[in-house]
């Protein structure tokens, strides 16, 4: 498919210049009469009851005006469930904790005071006493018969279990008779968190003599955020405001509305008066939602030239204490989509999500990742343990463009993808027979340990679950000519204030700077899903499409009618409409714009005044991406540090709106994995206490670490009109496996084997310590 | 309380302030300088970086009071009166050096002091003055290409 004039252009950022001059407007920048400031005051203890929560020292301090507890708020709250999920059995989520805590950092009181400086000295002066019980920390000491439970109301720690049954055919490969091969592997993934580098925060106003609520928030979702602090609230929903402006990141966290922005809206509601709450990083690390806590027993059943058979999957994920959503996790979308984009004729699985006295898990970037993350480790460990090349084994099994309409063994339909051909496209980029030669050399001349990884995933975007893929917009033309278009979205530095223009400005055949983008606000946008779970370039890209047709199809009638021209013989190219072949005959797209508003004696008898459109887009339930990251590190023995050497994604996004904001997203995902592969770990004790609570604990990837990520792109269009697909999750999706099984593929030189993460130098030295004394050292190979 | 005065993007500002405010909050809330943002309040991750004296400084880490007298340039103060970008800010929209925008302004401000101390520097230098500066949306790729890119031009 060519590029069009703007749709396939890496054009500059249209949010750039205010973003780059300090003059955008985040949360913590919104200032209104009146307002007052919060602090939470916090659990220090995992599990325990409440015996006294004593506010009256802080209450006596200057210029605090209420401190609140559970007494004060639960009572009033409605359910604070996502709207998605309101019939779904969850957590016992509440505003402040009563009677009982659950995790270190879960709020057990509201400070809210004339200055964020007095809120925080009050917080230190509420007397917290709470009476420390035996916690579940430990996810798999959470499933024993005598756990204590997380949820005393709940019969159980398990939140949610699915499986699927086992096919006697499949129970026979598994067990063995049938299957030349049967290998078997658990995988863990550690704990870590989004991190956005703005972190949550709110301001609630609430004006009594209207009855409205008006609402500041740092958020990707402001429709869900209206509806969720209408329920939790009692105010109406259509007197409740949401605007997000910038979005200092989210990746998932900010997605639906979390339990401290619930709460201070209600706080803001009760007392009547306007709060601001912006979150610190040490509340942001120990208590907005965290992610990836996961393990996976996979089971592999292949025939003699390895080619799978059968597949089992055992997944096990940390659902913390108060997930966001039901249990927080994506457990069923993990089993489903645990053989990807290989052949398998057989599998089953089984996912169970478990309460644990932690931080809730929530939304992060990919949150099904963790089917990628085991299945790719898997096909190494089975690569090395049958003898054949980890890329080999992905070539004779991987679906191939002939296979397709694939039908996954789960039933999920695989189509428009293309993950052979991003598999040989990274692997001739990187160079990988090549590598396989010097990887050899440098082990056999000079002991050093290099390895090459793959991660080849296939990436479900698009909503499945309504309203997760219906957006709606509404495109107006002013009597100028220019273009304002309203989208339900909550950008957060995807730019999509310039890709919608892209797709606007080549529908309507006018120019990028005559559109403005408008989202981010619930009062003036049509309802929508928000911006999340790679969706915005299918399903926005595409509302924007339908509501341009009618535009486009109402502005060509007016101009026939204008120059007596038959509508068919007329296009609409460079801001105007004209008769085709014969560019002097025209009427500018300003013109058209001015008949429909103001000179409407001049429109065709009984069309309606005005040019505009409102039109929704609903997607169909996949649209399929995929890629393949290939990456080759160095293991330094001695110290046990990893370092990448190369790292390469071959990207099937089918048609790119902006190819650089495309590589944009690819490269913030595939660097968020690798910080989560070898340097972020959220550390708890046995005890529950929260060991990693500021940035030189919890520690992120800087510039000095990075490598370069080199691109390619393979265009394999889906089948909705602008033949895009979602791919914002996807970088950070393939990372993980991708270095991990390089990693091990270095290890693997020297007997070294791994199989969880963090890749920190204690996990390769303790491996390298453990491996086996049989395995050959340089010496012997020379 | 103490009573201070300080130059901030060239205008002189007086304020009686606390003495436990810090710089970036009497930027933020005093001058209405936004820009400055907050991303830790521990002096890890830039984002609030500014320059006092000429100096790249994380404003979380100073007192207001310790910049009495002191010349502050904020990101508001980076670019031209008239709205123009300078040239880390072009290169940084050239190079797609931001998505999200909170980290920006402590990154331009950043690699402004740094271009300025070493308008030629190789790519290891690069990075290691970067490494001051935490961005959770670019993996850093653009960035770097716009601060090679601000070299060069």
């Amino acid at each position: 498919m060519s590029a069009g004039r703007f749709v396939g252009q890496s054009v500059q950022r249209v949010e750039d210049p205010r973003l780059l001059t300090g003059h955008g407007r985040y949360v913590d920048d919104v200032t209104v009469p009146g307002m007052l400031h919060c602090a939470f005051v916090r659990s220090d203890v995992a599990r325990g009851s409440i015996v006294r929560v004593d506010a009256s020292a802080a209450r006596a301090l200057e210029g605090v005006v209420a401190v609140l507890t559970a007494d004060d708020l639960n009572g009033h709250a409605g359910s604070m469930q996502p709207t998605i999920l309101l019939t779904m059995a969850g957590a016992p989520l509440r505003p402040i904790a009563g009677g009982d805590v659950r995790f270190v950092g879960e709020p057990v009181a509201l400070v809210v005071a004339e200055s964020r400086y007095v809120a925080e000295d009050a917080a230190e002066l509420v007397d917290v006493e709470i009476d420390p019980d035996r916690a579940v920390v430990d996810v798999e000491r959470a499933l024993d018969d005598d756990a204590p439970l997380v949820h005393p109301e709940l019969d159980s720690n398990v939140g949610a279990e699915m499986a699927f049954p086992i096919a006697p055919e499949l129970q026979a490969l598994l067990d063995g008779p049938d299957a030349a091969h049967v290998v078997r592997r658990s995988f863990r993934q550690h704990r870590h968190t989004p991190v956005p580098m703005e972190t949550r925060g709110i301001v609630a106003q609430y004006a009594a003599a209207s009855g409205e609520l008006r609402v500041w928030m740092s958020t990707q979702n402001p429709h869900e955020a209206k509806h969720a602090i209408a329920r939790v609230t009692g105010v109406p929903a259509h007197l409740v405001r949401v605007r997000g402006h910038d979005v200092g990141g989210g990746f998932g966290q900010k997605f639906f509305t979390p339990r401290e922005e619930l709460t201070v809206a209600l706080a803001a509601r009760r007392l009547g008066r306007a709060l601001k709450w912006i979150e610190d990083r040490r509340e942001n690390l120990i208590a907005s939602n965290h992610a990836r806590t996961d393990i996976g027993h996979c089971t592999f059943a292949l025939d003699e030239g390895g080619r799978l058979l059968g597949s089992y999957f055992d997944h096990i994920e940390d659902s913390g204490s108060f997930p966001i959503g039901a249990t927080g996790g994506a457990g069923a979308l993990v089993g489903m989509l645990f053989t990807g984009p290989y052949r398998c004729p057989l599998a089953s699985m089984r996912t169970r999500s478990v309460w644990t006295n932690t931080c809730g898990r929530g939304a992060y970037r990919g949150p099904w990742m963790f089917e990628t993350v085991a299945r790719e480790q898997m096909v190494d460990a089975v690569a090395r343990e049958i003898g054949v090349d980890p890329l080999e084994w992905r070539r004779r099994n991987v679906v191939a463009t002939s296979d397709l309409p694939y039908t996954l063994p789960t039933g999920m339909p695989l189509e428009h993808v293309s993950p052979a051909e991003t598999l040989e496209q990274a692997v001739g980029i990187i160079g990988y027979d090549a590598f396989r030669v010097e990887q050899v050399r440098a082990w056999r001349d000079e002991g050093r340990l290099l390895g090459i990884g793959i991660g080849l995933y296939v990436e479900p975007s698009t909503g499945m679950m309504d309203p997760m893929g219906t957006e709606t917009a509404v495109v107006r033309v002013d009597p100028s000519g220019r273009v304002t278009v309203a989208l339900g979205t909550g950008s957060h530095g995807q730019g999509i204030e310039t890709t919608m223009a892209q797709v606007v400005a080549e529908e309507l055949g006018i120019e990028l700077d005559d559109v403005t983008i408008v989202q981010g606000d619930s009062a003036v946008t049509a309802y929508g899903r928000g911006t999340g779970g790679s969706g915005t370039a299918v399903i926005a890209g595409n509302s924007c499409r339908l509501a341009c047709a009618e535009v486009r199809a109402k502005a060509v009638d007016i101009a026939a009618h204008l120059m007596e021209a038959a509508p068919e013989d007329l296009e609409i190219a460079g801001g105007q409409i004209a008769v085709r072949g014969t560019p002097a005959r025209a009427v500018s797209w300003p013109e058209v714009a001015r008949v429909a508003h103001l000179e409407t004696a001049r429109l065709p008898a009984g069309m309606a005044v005005g040019l505009e459109a409102t039109a929704t887009f609903k997607a169909p339930p996949f649209s399929w991406s995929n890629a393949c990251h290939v990456c080759t590190v160095e293991v330094d023995r001695a110290t046990g540090v990893v370092r990448i050497l190369r790292y390469v994604v071959s990207e099937d996004c089918g048609v790119m709106i902006n190819p650089m904001i495309v590589e944009g997203q690819v490269a913030g995902g595939v660097v968020q994995g690798i910080g989560g592969t070898l340097y972020e770990h959220f550390v708890y004790d046995d005890d529950g206490n929260p060991l990693t609570t500021t940035f030189m604990d919890y520690l992120l990837p800087t510039a000095a670490e990075v490598p370069v990520i080199e691109y390619g792109h393979v265009e394999t269009p889906s089948a909705t009109p602008g033949g895009h697909k979602g791919m914002g999750e996807g970088g950070a999706i393939g990372s993980p496996p991708a270095v991990f099984n390089a990693v091990a593929d270095a290890l693997a030189l020297a007997g070294a084997s791994i199989d969880h993460t963090p890749l920190g130098p204690d996990t390769i030295l303790t491996a390298l310590n453990r491996r086996s004394p049989r395995n050959p050292s340089p010496r012997d190979l020379a | 309380m103490p009573q201070i005065e300080m130059t901030v993007n060239g205008e002189r500002r007086r304020a009686t302030v606390e003495a436990r405010l810090t710089l970036a909050d009497f930027l933020r809330d005093e001058c209405a300088l936004t820009g400055t943002h907050l991303g830790c309040e521990h002096g890890v991750c830039g984002a609030c970086t500014v320059l006092l004296d000429g100096d790249a400084v994380r404003s979380c880490l100073v007192f207001a009071v310790q910049a009495a007298g002191a010349h502050v340039t904020t990101i508001e103060g980076i670019g031209g009166e008239d709205g123009s970008l300078s040239a880390v800010q072009e290169a940084f929209r050239a190079e797609h050096g931001l998505q999200c925008g909170f980290c920006t302004p402590g990154f331009i401000v950043s690699v402004t002091a740094f271009l300025r101390d070493n308008p030629h520097p190789s790519d290891t230098e690069i990075r290691e003055a970067l490494s001051g500066n935490l961005c959770r949306c670019t993996g850093y790729q653009g960035i770097i290409r716009a601060v090679q890119r601000a070299a060069q031009s």
